[in-house]
Parts: C-alpha cells; structure tokens; sequence
C-alpha cells in the first residue's frame, strides 16, 4: 500500500537517531574509556534511576526530588571534598529492561556512582551491569536480597527478609499482640510483598504464631479488597498483617472500615506514606502498627527541615523512599570524606574505595534510623526497624 | 536467476537489516556508539521479531491477536527455566543458548497451537479478547507458581515453600527466575532476526503462503476451492506464536532477571506490539522492523525532556498515525507527488482486517 | 449460606462498577465499531474533576458531577474530532485502535503532569451507609446500590434514546451501515460524535461511582477497570446494551466468587479462562448478535 512514504521517512529518521547518537556519541566515547581510565572532572557525578511514570511514579519522583533536596543542600554547603555534585536522575518506568537503558544514558552521561533503582526488579538487573563496570552502587529502597549480591551494591532500606521476620518477631514479643490470630493479606505479583509473605510465614511458624488466613492480591486487580477481608473476618482474625505498599493499604482500610471490620492492622515500611494520601481520613488509620525506619511527622530538626523542603518542592509530604534515598546521598558524601574520594579518579578506583569506606563508616544523623547506620560487607544496613503506632493522625514509637 | 518483485523485496528487507548491522559494527569498531546505543541494540532486534511475527497473524492471516507477549512469556520463562537450570553443570555457553533457543520456540509454539485450536474458531475483536485472555492467564499463572527441586526431587505449588537439604528454586512466584546467563548479543539477535525474516518469507510465498492470504481476502471464497481453512490457520499462527517464543528468549537472556509481571508481559505490552505492526504497515514485514526501530529508540531519545518525555512520545504516535492512515493526509501526499518522488507504487501490502 | 450471600454481595458491588464502564464501552463500540482503549482515562480525568471541584474548590458532589459530565462531553468531542475522525475510512480499522491507545497514553501523562503520581483520596459522592440484613451480618453498602440504580437508569435511557428519538434512530442506522444510512439523509460524523459524546459523559459518571467505591485516585486508575469493563462488554455481547450490564454483574461474581473459593492468585486468571468458554459455546457473547456471513 502507501507505507512506502512511511518506510522511507521512517529509515531517514533512524539514521539520524543513530547520527545523533554518534554526534552526542563521541563526548560519552571519551566518558566510556573513563570507565576504566580518568575522566579528570571537577565534579562529583552522581545518578539516580527510578520510575518516574507509570504505575510505581510515585516512588521514582519521590526519590528524585529527595535526592535533588540532598544535593542542593550538600553543594551549597561546599560540596564533597571541595566538589560540588552534579546529579542526574533517569526514569525506567519500573522496567528492568528500561532500567538497563537508563543506566547506559547515565553512564554516556560520565555517572561515576550510581544511587539507585528504586524498585526490586530493575534494581537486580542494574547491578548485574554495575558488577560488570565495577561502578558503586546504593540502593535507596530496593528490598529484594538479590539487589546487593554483589559486593558492589549496598542499600539503605531494610531487606525483604529482614522485615518479615522482624515483624514476626516484634509481634511474638508484644504482649498484646502476643496471642491474636493473624491475617495475611499481600500483593503476590509484585517481589517486595511476596518476599516480606515469605519470610513473614516462615518466621512466624517457627514462633509458633497463629496464622489463620492467607489471601493475596494481584496488581491487576488492587481495588477490591472484600473477599480478603471478609475471609479474614472469617477466620476470626484479630490482627491482619499487611506487607504491602500504602496505595492499597489505604482502600483496605476504607473497605474493612465499612465492612465494620477492625482488627489490629500491622504494616511495614510500605505503608508509611498512607498519613500523606490526599485527603486521606486519617482517622481510620488510628492504631495501626508500622515498622517504619522513617517517621515524617518526627520531631527532630533534621527530618522537620527535610519534610518542609520536600513539601515546599512537591507540595506533598515525603514517604520512607524519599527519606532513603535523602540518606543515601549523606551516606555517599561520608564515605568519600572519609576515604578521601576525589572525582578524578576512575570509576572502578572510586567502587573500590566506596566498598572499603561503606563497611567502616558509622552514619550518625539520619532520617531512616534513630541511631547511627553501619553497613555489612554484604551490602546490608545494620539499623533496627522502628515499630510505631498511629495515634492522633502522628506516629508514635511503640514500646 | 531470475527474481520475482516479491522475492527482490524481500531480498531488501534481508540487505537493510545486514547494512544496519554492518553499519553499527563499523560504527562500534571505530568508537563511537554511546553505551546506550549500544544497549538499545538487542532489545531493538527482540521486539522487531516479535513484531514480524504479530504481522504473520494480523496482516497475512488477518486476524488480531492481544496475546503475543503471552508467547513471549512462555519462550522466555522456559528457556530461561532450561538455562539455569544447567548453568552450574559445564555445558559450553554456545550449546546452552542454542538448545534454550529451540526449547523457547518448541515451548511457544506447542502453546500457540493449543491455544489456537479454540481461538481461530472465532471472529474479528472477539478472537482479539480470547488471545488477549489467554495471554493474561499465561502471565498470571507464572506469576504464582513457585518450582524447585531438592533432595526429594522437584516440588511445584502455589504457595512458597522451604527446600530441604541441597535445592534450587528456579521460579520463584512473583520474583520470577533469578540468573539467567545473559547470553544475548547483538550478532545472534540480528542472526534470529534474519532467520525469523526467511522463515516468514517463504512461509509467505509458499503454496501454504498463498492459501493463508486467500483465507484473508475471502474466507468463504477460498473454502469454496478447497482450502483447509483449519489447517493453514493453524499453521500461521503456530508460526507466528513459535517466532514470537524465540523473540522471548533472547528478551529473557537479555537481563538477568525475568519476572512475569505486566510490565513484560500484560496485554500492554502485546498492544505495543501491534502498535508497531500497524505503523509499519499491516502486511509489511519490513515496516514492521522500521517502525519498531523508530517507535523503541524514540523514547529513549527523548530522555532529555525528563518528565515531559512519555507525553511527547504520545503525542508523536497520535500524529504519526494520523499522517501515515488518515485518508486526507494519503489523498495530500499523493497530490503533491511526495510519493512519485520516493518510491514506485506499491500494491496491497495493507489489508482491511477487523 | 448467609457466607455465600455475602461474597455474592460483594461480587454484585463489585460488577456493578464495572456494568456501568461497560455500558459506555459497548455504546462507543456498537456505533463507531471502535473499541475505544481511551474509555477507562477518560474515567480517570472525569474523576480528577469531581475531586478538584469536590475538595479543592468544595462544590456539592452533584454539581461537582455535572462539571465533570461536561468536561469529559468536551473531552470525547475533542479527540474525537482530533484523533479519531480523520482516520474513518483508513483503510484499516486497526488504525484508529492504536490512536486510541496513543490517547489513553496522552491521557495519563498528562494528569501525571497536572495532578502528580501522589495518591489521593476521593471523597465518596454517595454518603449513604446502606442497609444491614440479617440483623447486620449482611451489609449492602450505598454506593453500591446506587451503583445499580444508576445502571438501570443510564440502561433504560439509553435504550429509551436509541429506540424513540431521531438521533437514536440515527445511530442505529450507523450502526448497521453507514454508507447506507448517509444515503438516507443522515449525518454520519454528527451522529459518530454525538456517541463518543454520550459516551464521555457516562464515563464521567462511572468515574464519580468508580472512586466512590474504590477511593484512590492516580493518573492509572483508569487502565485496569477500563480493561475489565471491556472484557464484561465482550462477555456480554459487545455492542449490547443489556449485554454490558448483565456481563458486568457477572464478571463482579465471577472475580468474588474465585477469589474466595479457588485461589486469590488466580482469579485473574480464572475471570479471563470464563470468558473463554463463554466465547467458546456463545461466540458473539451472551446477547451478542449473530452476524450472518456474506459472500
């Protein structure tokens, strides 16, 4: 037919993209030999990675825009070691394949430390590539273990496991949770859910906990929570575990409120951010539990400042990813005082100097931890998750 | 030898897809592709062979298929399911990608012809709607089964479960396959591409080729000369089904995580596909690869805008659409002889299919 | 049996939102022969203006709904006209699908823009408890049997439209054939409009009940009901009227049923593999009609 037009419009604007690859392609050329050579900067170049559209958009933006408060607030102090940071943030549309992509753009871009993904799956597939550069790599808030099975990957936010245990273990060492029939309800599509599930389940039948219904849901079907609720009703559960993310925790709540459903909710870090849903009646949140590192109504200076920044740049208050990856630019800038990190050297001499610094820094002063942060050799932060209990529309720390 | 007009166009296809790869080595050689250039290449090679193999379906066979990513689902999860599994045991890596390439597209197209004994019974959008559910059920079981195998062999189930003593889980529900050897590269894409090209070709100018067609054009008509309307249907979207499985394969070889979420595997993603499809021309093999090459590299290039990317990018579609089909817009271009300048006039590669 | 009860509750309040997305869905299809992938954002745009009005500006819901009616009217008008309009007659149908999919993208890129990616809570425009049976162990919640009134009266106006006025006519003439019917004197493209008009405007109105039962409002809410809603369209005959309705109740059932009796996972999973059989034993749908082939 007339595709003949098309064909040949379309061949001459894929030669020019792949000329315009090659045009912007000889500066990045030179940045590729920096992998392995020195790229002689005067600045820090610092890149992040997250869905910043589709569905997941809203941890991507959050841990763009805390990143950039982090950033602006580290170059107009002086910058690290006396250089500022340039910093880049590319969105991958929670895709492991548009992560990949990304992270090439970053790194034609001259990126010499990575401080991403946000999300599990992508996060995986990205630390195969920096394994491959040896570039260092912090993940504010990818849970999934195998985000840091290499040696140069480390993250800031709990692990899947670590979480379900955890909440396992704080429940068994509750006195008032101690003897209630649990509920489970999780997100089986997506891997932070099924993880925390797992590990939850696992832990829980060795503490002898009583679980006494399992229902799940899909991603494709995250608006009626009914069935669930009504099989947990059912069973006579009194105290429904949820290991999910705060969108769905919010219509859970709204659901089981009008079913005339109250259990004692249990949450993890996912569901902090459920008090800053627009126009959210926090009142049906009033006594859930959380396990959260980060507590946006905190007191503090630290997180006051940090909360009203993020609000005055985004006009909503940040969750547990924005405080993350706020944390994990400070974490990068200790690190390389501490190891004397200068931008000119090679990407590779800097990971290695990362690696070595990350297990011997003790990061005082954050959002995400009320004590200090310090990192295992497997890329793993040693801080207590924080249980806390909704009261007054606030978080209060639970004893 | 003499070449038919048919044969020197596909004769083309194959010359532009092996100047393209020429081109690009060149261009690597001397040092100039960007790493995300050079990313782009192998995702770029999988979905135009995914879109070559939606083409059989929707413009020789003439029925819209929803459920490609379905076949891509099912060649990447057990190809991906053989190469972990026999990673640890020494098999060459050429021999391992070789065998997880045949396995995928054996796997795709024992699927696609099981699924096609019901589907093609049916009609135009509702042939659309069961591929489309098909392929969600596909996506959703493998996004709930959990495998792996220990010392009292291989357990399978729905729930996660502990292994006992020495094991492997090889899917793990929603977290899919961890590991797979990352064994695509460009040169066996574009040799899979080629391959793909070939097979479709000759499919095409076969006597089975011609049959499918006549199905199209007129399904009553050609049952009226005797053509076995179940068996040639049947034969194209297995094909076609197998062809995308391959297409899944090297997807799932690409990265090395593979999780069947919709993001991968939904019906979303079979719709781009057809958005590739119709853009390059309903029937035209070719166009498809060009259209998936300027519709996959165009966000990328877009990079730059940050968050306005994804909006331009949509406009860009809706406007080359418009440009491309809108009857006003062709009725232009032939006015002004845009097209005489171009190229000869080119005979029924589009087809009315619905 | 009072369990039984309860989920087959749910099931209908469930299916009653997806009826009345289908019932758009189907009219947009039974007369421009186009399904419409744009339909479930444009639910999500027409929900994003009932909540500005609602909570920011703090308009009766009522009033707030009716804005919204108007704006998605203009809405369905506009990328009608736009995108859809020069394509009628291309020489493939297919054309004018992946327009459509080019709108639904533009659609939500542009409420990721205008609005963010930050959840927000819509306040239900229904603020009737609804009623307790069985001395409150069986609850039916207002929205949804507001949901269902509101079904029948669009169903019933819808059909009362099509059947006894001109425009009505008109449409179903299109319908049928519209080089015919632009032979009797009718205006094809006027009337086309006129249905993606009605269309918008129901969608917006599914919208308000959509975020009234499920109130968690992002630029994506639109996508997966909008699916589901086709897929009852299709299980219903799509193009039907009735059909839309009677597919969506079934589908909410079906979706509720699975879910607590074979496998939370699977439901999905289960939903899609009825619609098969359906399709299967009734190719056309439930109340779809049989098309005769011609030579």
């Amino acid at each position: 037919m007339k595709k003949r037009v098309l064909s040949a419009m379309l061949a001459a604007s894929m030669a020019v993209s792949v000329l315009a690859g090659c045009a912007t392609g000889t500066a990045p050329a030179a940045q590729g030999e920096a992998a392995s050579g020195s790229s002689g900067g005067e600045a820090f170049k610092i890149g992040g990675i997250g869905p910043t559209t589709g569905a997941a958009a809203i941890y991507g933006s959050d841990v763009r825009d805390a990143m950039q408060i982090a950033v602006d607030e580290i170059n107009a102090d002086g910058g690290i070691n006396g250089y500022q940071i340039e910093y880049k943030f590319e969105d991958d549309e929670h895709n492991a394949e548009k992560a990949v992509n990304a992270y090439n753009t970053l790194k034609d871009w001259g990126m010499q430390m990575l401080i991403g993904t946000v999300t599990s799956a992508p996060c995986i597939a990205v630390s195969e590539k920096t394994k491959e550069d040896n570039m260092f790599q912090l993940t504010p808030s990818g849970t999934a273990v195998n985000c840091v099975q290499y040696d140069n990957a480390f993250r800031l936010c709990f692990s899947d496991p670590n979480q379900g245990s955890a909440s396992a273990d704080y429940i068994a060492g509750n006195d008032s949770l101690k003897g209630s029939k649990i509920a489970i309800i999780y997100d089986s599509s997506i891997e932070y859910s099924t993880g925390i599930h797992d590990s939850f389940v696992a832990r829980a039948s060795e503490l002898s906990l009583d679980v006494v219904s399992d229902t799940s849901f899909t991603t494709d079907s995250n608006t009626d929570f009914t069935v669930q609720l009504q099989s947990s009703k059912d069973a006579g559960a009194d105290l429904l575990f949820l290991p999910i993310y705060y969108q769905e925790a919010s219509l859970i709540l709204q659901q089981a409120d009008s079913m005339g459903y109250a259990p004692v909710f249990f949450g993890v870090d996912g569901m902090d951010g459920i008090l800053g849903v627009e126009n959210f009646d926090t009142s049906l949140a009033e006594g859930v539990y959380l396990l959260t590192p980060f507590s946006a109504t905190a007191q503090d200076e630290l997180t006051v400042n940090f909360v009203k920044k993020f609000k005055e740049m985004t006009g909503h208050i940040p969750n547990q990813f924005g405080a993350d990856a706020y944390d994990a630019v400070y974490a990068v800038k200790a690190v390389c005082e501490a190891q004397n990190v200068a931008p000119s050297q090679s990407v590779s001499d800097i990971c290695e100097a990362m690696k070595k610094g990350m297990t011997e820094i003790e990061l005082g002063n954050v959002l995400t931890s009320p004590t200090s942060i310090t990192w295992t050799a497997e890329g793993e932060p040693n801080k207590d998750p924080r249980a806390v209990i909704i009261k007054n529309s606030e978080y209060v720390l639970a004893e | 030898m003499k070449f038919t007009k048919q044969t020197k166009r596909d004769l083309y296809t194959c010359v532009m897809v092996i100047l393209f790869y020429v081109v690009i080595q060149v261009l690597d050689k001397a040092g100039v592709l960007s790493f995300h250039i050079k990313g782009l290449l192998v995702p770029l090679c999988y979905y135009s062979i995914a879109a070559v193999a939606l083409n059989l379906v929707v413009g020789i066979l003439g029925d819209l298929s929803l459920g490609h990513a379905g076949f891509m689902c099912v060649g990447a999860f057990s190809a991906s399911l053989f190469s972990v599994a026999v990673k640890e045991s020494g098999m060459p890596a050429g021999l391992r990608f070789l065998t997880a390439l045949i396995i995928g597209t054996l796997m795709a197209a024992l699927f696609g012809f099981l699924i096609g004994i019901p589907v093609l019974r049916l009609n135009g959008d509702y042939l659309a709607i069961v591929t489309l559910a098909f392929g969600e059920i596909i996506k959703n079981f493998l996004a709930a089964v959990y495998l792996g195998y220990d010392e009292e062999g291989l357990h399978v189930a729905f729930k996660s479960f502990q292994l006992k003593g020495e094991g492997k889980m090889l899917i793990n529900g929603a977290m899919g396959i961890q590991g797979t050897p990352t064994d695509s590269t460009f040169t066996i894409s574009i040799v899979i591409l080629l391959l793909a090209l070939f097979a479709i070709q000759n499919l095409v100018n076969s006597r089975a080729g011609r049959a499918i067609m006549a199905i199209r054009d007129n399904r009553i008509a050609a049952e009226a000369v005797g053509i076995n309307i179940t068996k040639y249907k049947m034969l194209a979207f297995t094909v076609s089904a197998a062809i995308a499985g391959t297409a899944g394969v090297l997807f799932s070889h690409n990265t090395s995580t593979l999780t069947a979420s919709s993001t991968y595997f939904g019906y979303n993603v079979s719709i781009l596909i057809l958005v590739y499809v119709v853009l390059g021309g309903i029937g035209n093999i070719r166009g498809s690869i060009i259209a998936t090459a300027i519709l996959y590299i165009l966000p990328e290039l877009l990079r730059g805008l940050n968050s306005y990317r994804m909006l331009i990018y949509s406009i860009v579609l809706i406007v080359i659409m418009l440009i491309n089909w809108a009857p006003a817009a062709i009725a232009f271009r032939e006015r002004y002889g845009i097209r005489a300048f171009i190229g000869r006039k080119r005979e029924n590669s589009g087809k009315e299919v619905s | 049996m009072l369990n039984f009860l309860t989920y087959f509750v749910n099931g209908i309040s469930l299916g009653s939102i997806y009826a009345i997305i289908a019932l758009g869905y189907t009219m947009v299809y039974g007369i421009a022969k186009m399904l419409n992938f744009a339909h479930g954002d444009v639910i999500m745009i027409g929900s994003y203006i009932i909540y500005t009005s609602m909570v920011t500006w703090g308009l009766d819901p009522l009033l707030s709904i009716v804005i919204a009616a108007a704006g998605c009217t203009v809405l369905g008008i506009v990328t009608e006209k736009v995108a859809y309009k020069p394509l009628r007659g291309a020489a493939s149908s297919l054309a004018v699908l992946i327009t459509a999919i080019g709108v639904s993208y533009l659609l939500q890129n542009l409420a990721l823009l205008i609005f963010t990616a930050n959840p927000k809570s819509f306040s239900s425009v229904v603020s009737w408890d609804g009623i307790s049976l069985a001395g409150g162990e069986l609850k039916i919640q207002g929205v949804t049997i507001i949901t269902i009134i509101t079904s029948l009266i669009v169903l019933l106006a819808l059909q009362t439209f099509i059947k006894k006025t001109k425009q009505g006519q008109a449409m179903v003439a299109v319908s049928e054939d519209k080089g015919a019917a632009a032979l009797m004197g009718i205006n094809v493209n006027k009337t086309i409009s006129l249905t993606f008009a009605i269309g918008s405007g129901l969608a917006a109105i599914a919208g308000a009940l959509l975020c009234s039962a499920y109130p968690n409002l992002t630029p994506y809410t639109g996508a997966m009901p909008g699916i589901k809603a086709f897929v009852a369209a299709v299980l219903g005959g799509i193009g039907s009227i009735p059909g839309a309705m009677i597919g969506g109740l079934l589908l909410g059932i079906i979706e509720s049923l699975s879910k607590r009796y074979i496998s939370t996972q699977l439901s999905d999973a289960i939903v899609f593999s009825i619609l098969i059989i359906v399709l299967l034993v009734r190719p056309t749908g439930l109340l779809g009609k049989k098309v005769q082939e011609k030579v």
